[in-house]
């Protein structure tokens, strides 16, 4: 359930804390079995965590549960998390994110036919000199206009 | 401008070590390794400084330090708080983007005070590039001999560790991040027992905000007095403001505490399109909004903020032009609110519910005359009565936005539509 890799990494993060303390490490572990499988969590492979963190299912499964980077339904190879808190709506966010529904052809919270893409509307993603913003992967992209995020998301692959 | 976490800024690879060092980085950490400091001496220059902390709570750092009992027996912690997620606030991702090494030498700075020989820094799990930056400082200073176990040959030691949280404001909270640390939900402690008595894995515990680490190492090697005097009374040094909104440049300015808020809008270019101020909100999304009478007339430190009816909180300026929908801006923060309530205390579980959903229906034209009472009676019933100060972040905003912008409320109600935009 664990690939070699995955363990490798998650290993190098339970090194940071004290011994016998290695369920410090389920955050990162839960996010590493994610990106592994198709940027989602089953209730197997959070178990999986668990057993290997050496910590009760259900622990494992309250984290899963109350962080927001965690997916629990199927969502696109690439996800677009857009900020649509204040200072991102006060620059227009609201009409850009519009703006890339029509231009995908879903609704935040939904998956392009081709599984590529999905999006999200997002809670402040700390960036706000940067506004409006989203998020791609480990990638912000700040002063998005339509012209720049068409380019963005023409690129995707 | 740019005198103490930005002062390298504008140089090239200004997060690497070799600039940080060519600035002096470094010095009072290496002096403190050669034993020319003891912590008293570090404590009462960080009280003659004023720093208070940069996270938004304000309390005096040198205070803070000195109330970690650092003789007790066993192991003792250290914790960056760099979960920056305040709508409005975005400095600290620029401190571990372009200055990491200074919160590196901060904290290092601090285990010695503390003899907290472990320290984390609790980064924002959205923020890969600010944690890739600073991971690759850490293993320059390791490389270098500045961290580690016996550092140089000396008595000191300070292991140093980034953990990456994974998306919740709550864990902002310092009690919050320590349970998220420790790989729990991030729901706050009921605080006595505090994190300087029982904190990370249940040992002594101090946790400070990136800014404040980071402002560390200058306030040592200039002395508290040279800090004091950047700044006015009770706010000493310089502040990280992040001016956001409908101003020309938005941007991170590093300033003088007591600046005038109306010299730091002309720093941001000032109003966009040469438009009207209608409002600004001066600390992050949780603190009193004001009206743009008041706003220009106030200064930017701790009490001329408080004295504008507001707070410096982490400095975040979000600036409102005439176009805004005050109704409209205020219910996307009770959303955020709603959003982010960890769901352990009732009255902010629900209440940031009920403040979202009435807002919500004033914005869908099904609000009723009655709902502005309702709203203030929510408010009212979060504020001081729960855990931690999510509840009264949630709270204050609705109160501040219905005192100062009332009519836009109302209309709101009465026509259906919004009295800006139509």
């Amino acid at each position: 359930m664990i690939s070699d890799n995955a363990k490798k990494q998650i290993d190098s993060w339970i090194e940071k804390y004290p011994e016998g303390k290695q369920s410090s490490a389920v955050m990162e572990a839960l996010k590493i079995i994610q990106k592994e499988n198709n940027n989602q969590l089953t209730h197997d492979s959070i178990q999986a965590v668990a057993d290997y963190l050496d910590m009760p299912g259900i622990a494992a499964a309250e984290v899963a549960t109350f962080y927001e980077n965690y997916n629990h339904q199927p969502v696109g190879k690439h996800i677009i998390r857009f900020c649509h808190n204040i200072s991102c709506m006060l620059n227009g966010a609201d009409d850009l994110i519009s703006h890339l529904e029509t231009k995908l052809g879903v609704k935040t919270g939904e998956v392009t036919d081709d599984g590529l893409i999905s999006v999200k509307k997002v809670e402040c993603l700390g960036a706000c000199v940067g506004a409006p913003m989203f998020q791609i992967g480990d990638q912000y992209y700040e002063n998005l206009t339509i012209d720049k995020i068409d380019k963005i998301v023409d690129g995707l692959k | 401008m740019n005198e103490v976490c930005f002062k390298n800024i504008d140089k090239d690879q200004c997060w690497s070590l070799t600039t940080y060092e060519a600035s002096g980085g470094y010095s009072v950490w290496r002096k403190i390794l050669k034993g020319e400091y003891t912590p008293e001496q570090i404590i009462n220059e960080l009280k003659t400084s004023g720093l208070r902390g940069r996270g938004g709570a304000g309390f005096p750092t040198g205070l803070k330090w000195s109330f970690m009992p650092r003789n007790a027996e066993g192991q003792k912690y250290i914790v960056c708080n760099s979960d920056e997620g305040e709508p409005g606030t975005c400095k600290d991702r620029d401190i571990l983007r372009f200055n990491p090494h200074a919160v590196i030498e901060g904290m290092a700075i601090g285990s010695f005070v503390m003899d907290a020989t472990v320290g984390y820094n609790y980064i924002r799990g959205e923020f890969i590039e600010p944690f890739d930056r600073f991971e690759g400082a850490l293993k320059e200073a390791y490389e270098t001999g500045l961290l580690g176990k016996n550092i140089n040959g000396s008595e000191v030691s300070f292991d140093l560790y980034a953990h990456l949280g994974a998306g919740a404001y709550i864990c902002g909270e310092e009690t919050a991040l320590l349970e998220s640390i420790e790989g729990k939900k991030g729901q706050p402690r009921f605080k006595p027992p505090f994190p300087a008595n029982v904190g990370l894995f249940g040992k002594p515990t101090t946790i400070n905000n990136t800014e404040s680490f980071a402002s560390v190492p200058d306030i040592m090697a200039h002395g508290g007095q040279w800090f004091a005097d950047l700044g006015v009374e009770n706010s000493g040094g310089t502040k990280l403001f992040s001016v956001s909104g409908h101003v020309a440049n938005p941007a991170n300015f590093e300033v003088s505490m007591g600046m005038p808020f109306k010299d730091l809008l002309e720093l941001a270019g000032g109003m966009r399109h040469g438009a009207k101020l209608k409002a600004v909100i001066p600390g992050g999304s949780s603190t009193p909004v004001l009206t743009a009478e008041v706003a220009m007339n106030m200064t930017m430190d701790y009490d001329g903020i408080d004295k504008a009816g507001s707070m410096l909180g982490a400095g975040s300026v979000i600036v409102m032009d005439d176009s805004t929908c005050m109704v409209e801006a205020l219910t996307r923060l009770a959303h955020f609110y709603y959003d982010e309530s960890c769901g352990q205390c009732t009255p902010c579980r629900e209440g940031t519910g009920w403040l979202y959903r009435v807002l919500k229906r004033i914005m869908d034209g099904k609000g009723k005359a009655e709902d502005i009472d309702l709203l203030m009676g929510v408010q009212e019933k979060i504020m001081g009565n729960t855990i931690c100060a999510l509840g009264d972040a949630a709270a204050m905003p609705v109160e501040s936005f219905l005192r100062n912008f009332r009519d836009e409320f109302e209309y709101y109600i009465e026509h259906g539509k919004s009295m800006v935009k139509g």
